[in-house]
């Protein structure tokens, strides 16, 4: 388990951000690529490359891997349905859109389909409260979101694999 | 109309590139600050200004830059908070999503009064999508001459950085945000010192918001003394509002503080009304933290003078009777809407985003969404609405960082002003499950209009 060269380079360029010697101020964004290049996901042995990488503690890794909610500590599907659930977007439905995410790909918060495809998580804010209801999907927020709208997107996926597969 | 000075250009097409950008007066602060002012005269101007911190706590921002200890050959470091994190709060990501050059040209002119030659801005990791922008920008600006080496023949060195975080609402706060940025758990540190005396990898350190520092750049172009004339009283300048939940016009407004809150929900140029011809219940107007009201204390105040959107007047009456300016995250509920249901997803979000530290906010936090949950779902007893209230006063005041009064406030507003609206979900278990039933408590004397 290793970055490309380009990723390395990556990781050189976000060390020099920081004064000589604080280099462990780049433990967050380098974790964000190891869960890129890893296949979305934070195993043991990915934290312990970048412990090795950032010349830290594996402990020191762990810990903030385990504090923060954008790192996933399991295996995850293809495709990672990240749908807020605080106020505002429960006034405007989300719990709604939760349920038919649910019956519509037939898996409960936080399970994967059973072809790896799709996982489902419930998140808290995310700074769409006046777009709500809102999803994440990888880099890009989906909002005002209807039934019709989560249609189009699982269908969207679905398509998006079948071309590249 | 209002005056706009941040979102002035913000329709300008083009206005998130350089060229739009410079061609609509950008950077003109830069040149005003770096030609003709020294570092503390550009402290002083936005200490004339009257702004105050535009991230919730409405510090001002001139006193706070005014506590940099400035130590011999000790670097200094501005670090922009771009956390926004508080439910109802999208402000910052529509100034950096649409118009990231004037927070750049905000936070030259500020590591300039600063003396910070590395500064960095640090934003939650779920708006990944605005680094690229911000990164954009930040490589503009470099290829034009407003970052790196000796800008404009002063001398002054800086670089710009951005640091993305990865899902962590404490990170909002200014240790928990240092942090951070040092690569650790986002636990709010103990304060004194300060960050201003011992903040990022123990230096001097400001952290400031970003509306706060893209506000920079209209008090220099304007001077201190101008836009200190905009707004009224200690409200000056304009201020950015993200108004959600159950109005027509969901969106970010600027305004100038010396509008009614009743003109800003309800007149065209803003939130537009209520959807559906509903009546207006209540409202959160400075994001979830800060105490909810109902409308009768919302549209004016317990002295029956007209409530007005600026830091005075929401807060007139303190906490018993009034709320606060707070980020500016402004959510409104209509008539149909359960204030124990809502006030059930807030203590869900505190339990969830408290760090851990201090066990009155990590054990309160739980019980205050268990018991809540309780009385949502029909299982609640009559106890239980005094036993919420005891635990939001054990949490309150009691905690490192103000998590814990974030996440009691809520709480203690929502019985204190909604009281017989649990006492009701108690005594009917079984109707109260019904997710879009509350008792309405709205005052607004206008008639139901025509949906």
């Amino acid at each position: 388990m290793v970055f490309t060269e380009d990723k390395l380079k990556k990781v050189q360029e976000i060390i020099a951000r920081y004064p000589d010697g604080k280099q462990k101020s780049a433990l967050i964004p380098v974790l964000h690529l190891a869960q890129e290049e890893f296949g979305g996901w934070l195993s043991a042995e990915a934290m312990d490359y970048v412990a090795s990488l950032l010349s830290i503690e594996p402990i020191e890794v762990y810990e903030v891997a385990t504090f923060y909610s954008m790192y996933n500590l399991k295996p995850v599907g293809r495709y990672l349905f990240e749908v807020c659930q605080t106020g505002p977007c429960m006034l405007n439905g989300s719990d709604q859109i939760i349920d038919y995410i649910k019956e519509k790909l037939g898996i409960g918060v936080g399970e994967t389909t059973t072809d790896g495809l799709f996982t489902l998580k419930t998140v808290e804010c995310l700074g769409a409260c006046g777009y709500a209801p809102m999803m994440q999907l990888g880099k890009h927020f989906r909002e005002h979101l209807t039934k019709e709208k989560v249609d189009q997107i699982i269908e969207e996926c679905r398509n998006r694999t079948t071309s590249l597969n | 109309m209002g005056r706009k000075l941040l979102l002035e250009k913000a329709h300008v097409e083009g206005i998130r590139t350089y060229d739009v950008y410079r061609r609509e007066g950008g950077y003109a602060s830069v040149e005003k600050a770096f030609k003709n002012m020294s570092p503390d005269q550009v402290t002083e101007e936005v200490k004339k200004s009257g702004l105050r911190g535009r991230g919730g706590a409405g510090f001002p921002t001139g006193m706070k830059w005014s506590f940099l200890a400035k130590p011999e050959g000790v670097p200094r470091y501005l670090v922009c908070n771009a956390d926004e994190s508080e439910p109802g709060t999208f402000k910052d990501r529509y100034l950096m999503e649409f118009i990231p050059h004037l927070l750049i040209e905000g936070l030259i002119v500020s590591s300039y009064a600063l003396g910070s030659n590395r500064t960095y801005i640090y934003i939650r990791g779920e708006y990944a999508w605005i680094v690229d922008i911000l990164e954009q920008a930040i490589a503009e600006a470099n290829a034009n001459g407003w970052l790196g080496k000796n800008i404009l023949g002063t001398g002054f060195d800086c670089q710009i950085y951005v640091q993305r975080g990865a899902g962590a609402y404490i990170c909002g706060e200014e240790t928990a945000l240092i942090e951070s940025l040092e690569g650790k758990r986002g636990n709010p540190r103990i304060k004194p010192p300060f960050p201003a005396v011992k903040g990022v990898w123990d230096c001097p350190t400001v952290v400031n918001n970003v509306e706060t520092l893209a506000a920079v750049v209209p008090i220099i172009n304007l001077g201190g003394e101008e836009y200190a004339k905009i707004g009224v009283g200690k409200s000056t300048g304009t201020k950015l509002i993200s108004a959600c939940g159950n109005i027509n016009k969901p969106g970010v407004y600027e305004i100038d503080m010396t509008i009614s809150v009743e003109e800003f929900i309800y007149s065209d140029e803003y939130c537009g009304g209520i959807p559906k011809g509903k009546r207006l219940k209540a409202c959160i107007p400075g994001g979830s933290s800060v105490p909810i009201l109902p409308t009768n204390l919302l549209l004016k105040t317990a002295k029956g003078d007209t409530r007005m959107m600026n830091y005075e007047s929401l807060a007139d009456g303190g906490f018993a009777t009034g709320t606060m300016m707070g980020s500016g995250g402004f959510i409104v509920f209509d008539e149909d809407q359960c204030v124990v249901r809502h006030t059930l997803t807030l203590a869900r979000f505190y339990r969830h985003e408290s760090c851990g530290q201090c066990s009155p906010c990590r054990e309160g936090t739980g019980w205050m969404e268990k018991i809540l949950k309780n009385i949502e779902y029909g299982k609640g007893k009559m106890s239980d609405i005094d036993l919420l209230w005891d635990i939001q006063r054990k949490i309150e005041g009691n905690t490192i960082c103000p998590l814990g009064d974030a996440a009691a406030w809520p709480v203690a507003a929502a019985i204190r002003h909604f009281r017989d609206e649990f006492e009701w979900h108690v005594l009917n278990p079984v109707e109260s499950q019904s997710r879009n039933f509350g008792l309405a408590h709205y005052a607004d004397p206008r008639p139901v209009p025509v949906a």
